[in-house]
């Protein structure tokens, strides 16, 4: 029975103040499906990094004037560095080859060029990427480099992009949190007000204070919880309509996102709409209940 | 019953104490009228037995428990052993008599059953017999009154405290609102009546406990108004 009354009073106190409750709900679902991609983009610039880290390379492009003399003692420091895990010597007929493959889509450009205009080099994957200025010193100084490429700094100007693509939704899913939390807040003042009689009366004949405050309390989780339902299914439109779809040349770039990970958000983005609004309104109560 | 020890009331931005250093017992069973003109400290009695206020100073014991340290969470649980009448009835608008003596049952976890059984017999008590379906404002000042006194009574409290019960009520019907705590009484429940109405006090010849200024005046075993 006591069940039934509580949740009797949740639909009827969601009911009676049902623009303030859709207002709720959608700023609730939208600063949630922004925590949400934040928490997604923050996972796959993670596992972007481990991908393509594995795979980078120090790239030492020779000069065309280099001697073999020149050549070896290069080779030479190259091969007794313990920082490097693996080194490929790529002749101008190589460099060719990828550069056909690299620009397939453009013919004409690729024909333009022949092999003698590429540089030889070497590709050396390091044990540890980030070690990659302690390597370059190394080889400062020696003739026949042209320039030493590290791609490890390209890739950090794409994860700066990714970081602040992630910083920017997290600000926004913080400021739509404040407005969400603030309507909680007055919704539940209202509810509170508009059964201010039966509050007194349940005060006055002793019921429990968790008897009084649950019905508001549930009120608040339910559309938090609502919210968060909401702000999945954006999340999963937004992942199945755009990346899967619409921009899925981004896919180059970015690792694709697992489904897994995107349904994992419901779970977080129910518990941390739920446990906020619960909070918010306990909170709230207090000062307006008086319990 | 209920034990009064040096109480000393003062409220926030008060000039002067509500209740100034008062000692006073009240046996179970006993009918007690608290009388004195307005602001006289009255009211603050039913607040610090129901725990509304806590005292500034002196011990407040109701039921062999002590009001003064009894943690927060445990206020409801005591409260369900007090009943309480007002000058405004309290009633719910939008429920009926039957409801609203309901509605005390349900909200400290009473079943549906449990309530089908005790209320109509509490509202015969009270002399609503066949009104158990109206609302507040179909019931005049008398009857909203019985039923008030029926949602404090159903759940068969210790005591009683009724603040100003007849204030809103014509001196026929007050003396038959007086009938029915007289009657509550006399079941073994101890009644607390707070009143400026003399006609009422005269005619029950029960301990008046006169209060000025915040001070007990006078306490005279079967008293008049004076």
């Amino acid at each position: 029975m006591r069940v039934k009354y509580v949740l009797n009073e949740v639909l009827v106190g969601l009911w009676r103040n049902v623009t303030m409750t859709i207002a709720m709900i959608i700023t609730m679902s939208v600063s949630l499906s922004m925590l949400g991609a934040s928490v997604l983009l923050y996972m796959q610039v993670d596992q972007m990094k481990d991908y393509y880290y594995g795979n980078i390379q120090v790239s030492i492009f020779l000069t065309e004037d280099i001697t073999d003399g020149q050549k070896e003692a290069i080779d030479q420091a190259i091969t007794s560095s313990d920082l490097v895990k693996d080194k490929k010597y790529e002749t101008k007929e190589d460099a060719l080859k990828r550069f056909q493959q690299l620009w397939a889509d453009t013919p004409d450009f690729v024909n333009a060029i022949n092999a003698d205009s590429l540089p030889e080099s070497y590709r050396v994957t390091l044990k540890n990427p980030e070690q990659y200025k302690a390597f370059a010193d190394g080889l400062q100084g020696l003739a026949g480099i042209r320039q030493i490429i590290d791609q490890s700094d390209i890739l950090e100007e794409v994860f700066d992009i990714f970081n602040s693509i992630q910083l920017a939704s997290l600000i926004v899913a913080g400021f739509m949190a404040v407005a969400a939390l603030l309507l909680v807040g007055n919704t539940i003042q209202v509810a509170a007000y508009s059964k201010r009689r039966e509050v007194a009366v349940m005060k006055l004949v002793g019921a429990s204070n968790w008897f009084i405050q649950a019905p508001f309390v549930l009120e608040a989780v339910v559309a938090g919880l609502i919210g968060a339902i909401l702000g999945f299914a954006a999340l999963f439109i937004a992942k199945v309509v755009l990346l899967d779809n619409k921009l899925q040349a981004l896919t180059t770039i970015l690792t694709p996102i697992p489904t897994g990970n995107v349904v994992l958000m419901l779970p977080l983005l129910a518990g941390v709409g739920a446990l906020v609004s619960a909070v918010t309104a306990w909170i709230t109560l207090r000062f307006y209940l008086k319990v | 019953m209920i034990q009064l020890e040096n109480v000393t009331k003062t409220y926030p931005k008060a000039s002067r104490p509500s209740l100034d250093n008062v000692s006073v017992g009240i046996e179970k069973g006993e009918f007690v009228f608290f009388i004195g003109p307005s602001g006289s400290g009255k009211s603050t009695i039913i607040k610090l037995l129901l725990h509304e206020v806590a005292p500034t100073r002196g011990k407040v014991v109701v039921n062999q428990k002590d009001v003064t340290t009894l943690r927060s969470w445990k206020v409801p649980h005591f409260r369900r052993s007090i009943g309480c009448v007002f000058q405004d009835f309290r009633l719910l608008p939008n429920r009926t008599a039957y409801e609203n003596v309901a509605f005390a049952l349900e909200v400290i976890g009473k079943t549906k059953a449990v309530a089908r059984r005790v209320v109509p017999e509490v509202l015969e008590l009270v002399g609503l017999g066949g009104k158990e379906h109206r609302y507040p404002h179909e019931l005049s000042g008398g009857e909203q009154q019985r039923v008030a006194v029926a949602r404090a009574f159903v759940n068969r409290p210790l005591i009683l405290l009724a603040d100003e019960p007849t204030g809103n009520l014509d001196p026929d019907t007050s003396i038959e609102i007086m009938r029915l705590l007289d009657r509550i009484n006399r079941t073994g429940t101890t009644v607390v009546m707070v009143t400026h109405d003399s006609n009422i006090v005269n005619q029950m010849r029960r301990r008046v406990i006169e209060i000025e200024s915040g001070r007990i005046v006078r306490d005279q075993a079967r008293g008049v108004y004076g």
